[in-house]
């Protein structure tokens, strides 16, 4: 660790950390469901598990960013953070957040309370109240952060992160508008969800991997940042034009159906691109870096990343496809691999690179961490085979026969059974790394493999 | 690549290009609001009450088991064109008749069967869900689902 300041990363990783085993937890819990519909059916039905599933894991990416910006732009900026004890006042609040939110849902406190009570849409059921607390959250971190970069050395990798995270937050904004018109709710809706994740995301996942490939690889910082230019600049000219993806079906103009498809299509793009990044700068870097770990979730990342959102985004995309598929199981399956690959394996490449330095000591746990990914990322692509081929028949019987919604679905059930034992593997890879961040053992490894930081 | 484009190339065309691309979106945004004002969705049928029935909806998360117009959570049937399904698209009282009797009959007991909770709705609270459906299922979805199945 260079500078002090970047100490309060370790504790929004610890956090992530302990949110993420919430998600994947209630992510085991919302399939067993699938396998066995009366499981506590009256008392905590399968909506709540699943909001907390979802809302979960939205908030341990998030914390995880926060932390992942903390650690790396006092580096980066080379100087300390604008104020170390403001990013834990947000870190407290997000916290209470996160609390308040669980107990809401769980108990269904203040219900129809436009402030107090939950939202009910897809992804941003949070109460107002906590709504407000992450906009007072994220503002005191665009200061802190835009401040420390502001005043320190500017960096292509700071820059892009910076964008990235104030677009974030400033779509966030459109989590406050609910129109009573649901074709409007629908369209702006998708202004946070896609913007977030096949835009401002993108960004972030990209600043954050250039660093990462930086400092693992050795290679020439101007060749890292003008990938990142390349990569982030294909993210944004797809991505933005690409939301009409899901302006298909929902009472939008039948124009988008060609640009949704069309742009959508060459989101593709700058998840190839990434991929490609990660490995040509592996082959050209000369530096042996000790944390072979943070290296296989880097690689790991921006390869399942591609087949996730890449792959398995253009798999249904084009509005042909869709038509069919549109909110089915194929959906699932992609928006997990997509989500995994993107984002959460990003989030634990840069916690297992940052894990050893912030406790100063040298990279520890490789092995035990190495297997946790292989566990998550087995499981995960296994989840969304299953859920692939169980979306396939779905299609075909409800969308091309006509065959009833939950006739179908009795059909399917070898599928669920399967998806929840890949959950299970999933479950136990996050169990393993979470350990092997947490417990280091007796120092193992040999004095020379000194960290170069 | 270092002899096609130089690092500040690359950081000009990110920034030009995204901004060309953010006007285009706006432009097409403002397009389509204007769309679903005046022709896709019809804003004279959209009362009170199914505005009130949409705050039913999200105050109790039906979204998180139910897609409509194919969004949603993949655990229980499409809705938004559940009224044409149950064949009371035309007929708001038998269709608050039918909603009435289905929310009531909550949940089913079925052992294996997927369970849909009791909500304890007034009958106040399930006109203005039916009528919110029914609202629902006037939107022009550029004829999605491809049957009643949904
Ligand atoms: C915990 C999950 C869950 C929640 C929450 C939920 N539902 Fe359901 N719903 C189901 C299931 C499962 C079925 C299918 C039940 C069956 O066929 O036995 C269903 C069926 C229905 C149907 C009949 C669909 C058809 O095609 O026959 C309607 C209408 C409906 N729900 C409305 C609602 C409304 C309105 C809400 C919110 C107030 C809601 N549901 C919340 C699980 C849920
Ligand atoms: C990391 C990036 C991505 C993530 C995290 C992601 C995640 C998701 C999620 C969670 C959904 C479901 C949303 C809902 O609940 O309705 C979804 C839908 C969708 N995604 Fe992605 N996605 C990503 C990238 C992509 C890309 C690059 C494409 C296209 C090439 C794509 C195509 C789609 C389509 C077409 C849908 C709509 C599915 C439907 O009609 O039901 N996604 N995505
Ligand atoms: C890190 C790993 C995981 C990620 C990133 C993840 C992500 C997601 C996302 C984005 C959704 C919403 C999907 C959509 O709207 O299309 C979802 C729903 C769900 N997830 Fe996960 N999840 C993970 C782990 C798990 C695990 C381990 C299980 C266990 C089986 C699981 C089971 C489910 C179920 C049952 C749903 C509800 C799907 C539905 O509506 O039918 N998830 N998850
Ligand atoms: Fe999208």
């Amino acid at each position: 660790m260079k500078y002090q300041s970047q100490r309060v990363a370790y504790w929004y990783f610890l956090a992530a950390m302990a949110v993420f085993s919430v998600q994947v937890l209630g992510g085991l819990w919302a399939g067993w469901i699938y396998v066995n519909p009366n499981f506590f059916s009256e008392a905590v039905p399968f909506n709540i598990i699943r909001m907390i599933h979802t809302n979960a894991l939205i908030v341990w990416l998030l914390l995880g960013f926060f932390g992942a910006a903390y650690f790396l732009v006092p580096e980066e900026s080379e100087r300390e953070l604008q104020s170390p004890l403001l990013a834990y006042v947000q870190l407290g609040i997000l916290l209470l957040g996160t609390a308040g939110v669980v107990v809401t849902y769980a108990f269904d406190l203040f219900h129809g309370n436009w402030l107090l009570g939950k939202e009910g849409r897809e992804f941003l059921e949070q109460p107002v109240w906590v709504k407000l607390g992450i906009v007072v959250a994220a503002l005191i971190f665009l200061y802190n952060i835009t401040f420390t970069v502001l005043k320190g050395r500017k960096t292509a990798i700071t820059n892009v992160l910076l964008l990235g995270l104030w677009g974030l937050v400033l779509l966030f904004l459109f989590a406050f508008y609910n129109p009573g018109n649901l074709s409007l709710d629908k369209m702006f809706w998708w202004y946070v969800v896609h913007l977030w994740v096949e835009g401002t995301w993108e960004l972030v996942m990209a600043s954050i991997l250039a660093f990462l490939l930086l400092k693992l690889t050795g290679v020439d910082r101007e060749i890292v940042e003008k990938w990142l230019y390349v990569i982030v600049a294909t993210a944004l000219f797809s991505g933005i034009l690409g939301t009409g993806h899901h302006y298909y079906w929902i009472g939008t103009p039948g124009y988008w159906k060609w640009i949704g498809s069309i742009f959508s299509s060459l989101e593709v793009v700058p998840f190839f691109a990434m991929m490609s990044f990660a490995f040509i700068m592996v082959w050209k870097g000369k530096r042996d870096h000790p944390n072979k770990a943070a290296l296989l979730w880097s690689l790991g990342s921006a390869t399942v990343a591609f087949f996730g959102a890449g792959v398995w985004g253009f798999l249904h995309t084009l509005h042909g496809v869709n038509y069919y598929s549109h909110g089915t199981q194929i959906t699932a399956a992609h928006g997990h691999l997509a989500f995994y690959g993107a984002y959460v394996s990003v989030n634990l490449a840069i916690i297992t690179y940052a894990m050893p330095i912030l406790r100063g000591r040298d990279p520890y746990n490789q092995v035990l961490n190495m297997v946790s990914f292989w566990l998550m990322t087995g499981g995960m692509a296994f989840m969304t085979f299953v859920l692939t081929f169980a979306g396939v028949i779905q299609t075909h019987m409800q969308r091309v026969l006509g065959d009833n919604f939950m006739d179908v679905q009795d059909g399917m059930a070898l599928f669920y059974i399967m998806r929840w034992g890949a959950g299970l593997a999933v479950v136990i890879g996050a169990i393993l790394f979470i350990y092997a961040q947490l417990v280091p053992g007796r120092e193992v490894i040999a004095r020379d493999a000194k960290q170069e930081a | 690549m270092r002899e096609v484009m130089t690092k500040t190339m690359a950081r000009n065309v990110f920034y030009g290009g995204s901004l060309f691309f953010i006007a285009i979106f706006l432009f097409l945004s403002f397009n389509s609001v204007g769309y679903i004002k005046n022709t896709s969705t019809s804003t004279a049928t959209l009362t009170d009450s199914v505005v009130a029935g949409k705050r039913v909806w999200e105050a109790n998360a039906c979204i998180d088991c139910h897609t409509l117009l194919g969004e949603g959570a993949y655990f229980a049937p499409e809705l938004g064109n559940v009224m044409r399904r149950w064949g009371v698209q035309d007929d708001p009282e038998d269709a608050f008749d039918m909603l009435k009797g289905w929310m009531e009959a909550q949940p089913s007991g079925i052992e294996g069967r997927r369970q849909m909770p009791q909500f304890n709705l007034s009958d106040e609270q399930i006109r203005n869900l039916a009528n919110f459906l029914l609202w629902t299922g006037t939107i022009n979805t550029q004829s999605w689902p491809p049957n009643d199945a949904g």
